[in-house]
């Protein structure tokens, strides 16, 4: 029974709150890995991008509220995905077309396209300061909780709650379409070979007739679609805030490098390999130790490795240390 | 004379900029102004030996910022007596530890040969060594914040003048390049950007959460300052007799004594804020200058010119027999240890610390902007950046709301979207450092005064 009890703890407290997170920010390592990849620059305006998606969910959100449509038990922010990302999509091509096309063009180095990004980032930034503003804003609405403590309880009759918010179960299991459909894509539709090509020889797949055009054009749409549905659960998860978007995108990065960066399954990969260390290391063990251990070794201290205030801290020193010793990732990606 | 000319009438419009804020505004604006401009240009001119001579990319400004914030901290606060004797001891064997870690580390890298043995060795003494600290350093941090929470709550600093902090800033972020650039220097750019920028927030985060150490997001405030206070010069008669001479003609026109006396306190007031600008201002002009004197002849000389065939050509550099590592590291150690001094700077000014307010967009990015806005390498051209993109962050939002009241004054007051647009005036400092970036780097990607090199 205790062992059953101390299983429930680890599952409450670390695995599932570490799933959602993970699957959250896998969605942007893919983002940020796409991108890279084909279009061969570190976009630091990722954040604010996923923001600027979801912004737009928030707003829709309440409109539809407001005129009284809903999506019965699921949030209403589900319903208004297309829409965002029909703006999302629509803002990144004009970026494109307007700011990161002339440097493509030119073939100018990263480090250039990624100073470039900086200044989208500031742009994208006032944009949506000026559009919504930056306070703290939630937007789920339709059933919380799936699986109550006080329930869990009841049924199994065990000591230790299980609890399994709504947002929780969507983020795992949208996020799970998405990547399976998205790999799909790359690796079975003549479209996505065709990109993996363009990612690995630019020149040779131009010469096999490849049209950048056409491969810019969809890798921005993907990536709109990964931007846009990675920011609305994280926001759904815990809130909208623009400021919390913009620092997220040093966790995504970190994701994205330490699997590997230009490769997407690395990406997908990094992005739990993260959430798991920076929850398994800032979680407190008491009681789940309380649980296993015989009375006379009950730890006394809150048995945790690393204060919670170290969370982000975590996941950059991983990456510190991947880059150190496997530069090019968990999984094998560019060559740094 | 020529050459000079383009900087000349850059520099003469952007001090005009400031005089004009100084008439419109207040010089008391004004100077909180160009002493903030002085500051960025420290800050832009060590991020441009670092981007402008080596093609070094550091988007870590902001934890050297803070490393330089957190050593006014260290050297100029008076020592806590009680919070040494409860936990001093623990943490200086604290400190015995890790430095013992550091060189047996170092002694393991450099007498065993390179095999998994000598991997799990130094795993384990790292891992031995962390624990230790843990059992020591933790009740003794519990003790030592304890100690008078509101007040101090930490070990206090050394109690030392607050200029000598200056360099001690410089050192601290020297020490922390180092680590960095052993760490991340062999990364290709971009990577070398987000490893620096990743870094940086561990640091701040370490500020942010040691509470022992510089009281973490309880801030420190009233640090020294190396000017006089505003009470002392009110109340100091040779500071008011200078007013009173300066401003007779004003003064004159008073019609009755009290008026007189009233009209003169406000002024002495107002003076005394601004001379005490003025002090640092000229401090700060020391330092820009000795800085630039420095760096101006470091980039004509031969040890510039090598830096400048590394940055062009790194091969061709190399295998002229230049040790390009060596160098990179060493150029990296130069240019943050400036970027510290610029931190140290800028906690002296404000008279306090706040380790929340440290954030990679005021820190990183926008210093960032002023490099290429004003021109990569050259060191003009980066104190110019730091001027101009400091002064368009902070009138951004006067200008903005000039604009948005002309353009809209035709809607009534109620408009929904006006007052929206107004009360969004502080963020279109954003869109307007962002396009400005934007339209540099696509129309003038060299920057305002771009690099000269001076053919021998």
């Amino acid at each position: 029974m205790d062992l059953i009890n101390a299983v429930i703890v680890l599952l409450n407290y670390t695995i599932i709150p570490a799933l959602t997170y993970g699957s959250q920010l896998a969605l942007g390592a893919i983002f940020v890995t796409l991108i890279y990849g084909i279009l061969r620059f570190a976009n630091f305006a990722t954040g604010d991008m996923m923001s600027f998606g979801t912004m737009f969910a928030v707003l829709l959100t309440y409109y539809f509220q407001s005129i009284g449509i809903n999506f019965g038990f699921l949030p209403t922010a589900l319903l208004t995905i297309p829409f965002a990302i029909f703006m999302m999509i629509f803002y990144m091509l004009i970026i494109d077309q307007t700011v990161f096309k002339y440097y493509r063009i030119k073939k100018s180095p990263p480090v250039m396209l990624a100073m470039v990004s900086v200044g989208v980032m500031f742009v994208t930034q006032a944009i949506i300061r000026i559009i919504i503003g930056p306070t703290d804003r939630r937007f789920l609405d339709g059933e919380k909780f799936i699986l109550k403590a006080t329930e869990f309880k009841e049924m199994t009759g065990l000591a230790e709650g299980l609890t399994i918010k709504s947002t929780q179960l969507i983020t795992i299991v949208v996020t799970i379409i998405v990547v399976a459909i998205m790999f799909w894509f790359l690796n079975k539709t003549k479209t996505g070979t065709s990109m993996r090509a363009y990612s690995d020889n630019e020149d040779l797949a131009l010469l096999s007739g490849i049209d950048p055009k056409k491969v810019v054009l969809i890798t921005w749409i993907i990536a709109g679609i990964l931007a846009t549905i990675g920011g609305i659960l994280y926001g759904l998860d815990k809130s909208y805030r623009p400021f919390v978007y913009f620092n997220n995108m040093l966790p995504i990065f970190a994701a994205a490098i330490v699997g590997g960066i230009g490769n997407p399954y690395g990406a997908f990969f990094g992005g739990y390999v993260i959430a798991f260390a920076e929850i398994f290391l800032t979680y407190a063990y008491k009681k789940f130790l309380v649980y296993l251990l015989p009375e006379s070794l009950e730890p006394n201290s809150l048995m945790q490795l690393l204060s919670t205030d170290y969370k982000f801290a975590i996941s950059f020193s991983i990456l510190v240390i991947v880059l150190i010793f496997r530069p090019s990732g968990i999984f094998e990606g560019k060559r740094i | 004379m020529r050459n000079y000319l383009n900087i000349i009438i850059a520099y003469s419009i952007m001090m005009l900029l400031i005089i004009l804020v100084g008439i419109f505004q207040s010089w008391s604006i004004a100077l909180t102004i160009f002493n903030y401009c002085m500051i960025s240009a420290v800050m832009t001119l060590g991020a441009n030996i670092q981007w402008g001579y080596a093609g070094l990319i550091n988007f870590g400004i902001m934890g050297y910022t803070a490393l330089g914030g957190l050593a006014v901290v260290l050297v100029s606060v008076a020592p806590v007596p009680e919070a040494w004797s409860v936990g001093g001891v623990n943490m200086m064997t604290c400190l015995g530890i890790i430095i013992l870690i550091i060189f047996s580390t170092r002694y393991i890298l450099k007498n065993i040969q390179k095999s998994n043995k000598r991997n799990y060795l130094i795993a384990v003494i790292i891992i031995v060594g962390l624990i230790l600290i843990k059992i020591i350093a933790g009740p003794a941090i519990e003790q030592i914040e304890a100690v008078d929470p509101a007040k101090t709550g930490f070990l206090g600093g050394l109690g030392l003048p607050v200029l000598f902090s200056w360099i001690v800033g410089g050192l601290f972020a020297a020490g922390l390049a180092f680590i960095v650039g052993k760490v991340a220097l062999g990364l290709r750019a971009d990577y070398l950007a987000i490893a620096t920028l990743l870094i940086a927030e561990i640091v701040v985060s370490i500020i942010k959460h040691e509470d022992w150490l510089a009281r973490g997001v309880k801030n420190v405030i009233g640090l020294k300052r190396p000017a006089p206070y505003e009470i002392d010069l009110q109340t100091s008669p040779w500071f008011i007799n200078l007013v009173e001479k300066f401003h007779s003609a004003k003064l004159d026109l008073a019609n009755s004594l009290s008026e007189r006396q009233d009209i003169l306190n406000q002024l002495v007031i107002d003076a005394s804020s601004v001379y005490v600008k003025l002090c640092f201002a000229g401090m700060f002009l020391v330092v820009v200058i000795i800085l630039l004197i420095i760096t101006q002849k470091a980039l004509y000389s031969p040890w510039g010119r090598m830096m400048r065939a590394i940055r062009d050509n790194e091969e061709a550099a190399s295998a002229m027999g230049k040790n390009v590592v060596k160098q990179h590291l060493f150029i990296f150690i130069l240019g943050s240890a400036i970027v510290g001094i610029a931190g140290a700077m800028m906690v002296t000014n404000d008279g306090l610390f706040t380790p929340g307010s440290y954030r990679p967009m005021r820190y990183t990015f926008v210093i960032w902007v002023m490099v290429i806005v004003g021109g990569t390498g050259n060191n003009f051209g980066a104190i110019l950046g730091g001027f101009v993109v400091w002064f368009l962050w902070v009138e951004a939002a006067p200008i903005a709301l000039f604009f948005i009241n002309l353009f809209t004054a035709h809607l009534p007051e109620t408009n929904e979207i006006k007052i929206h647009l107004i009360n969004s005036a502080p963020y279109f400092r954003f869109l307007l450092v962002g396009i400005g970036l934007l339209l540099i780097m696509r129309f003038r990607p060299q920057g305002i005064i771009p690099e000269k090199i001076i053919k021998q």
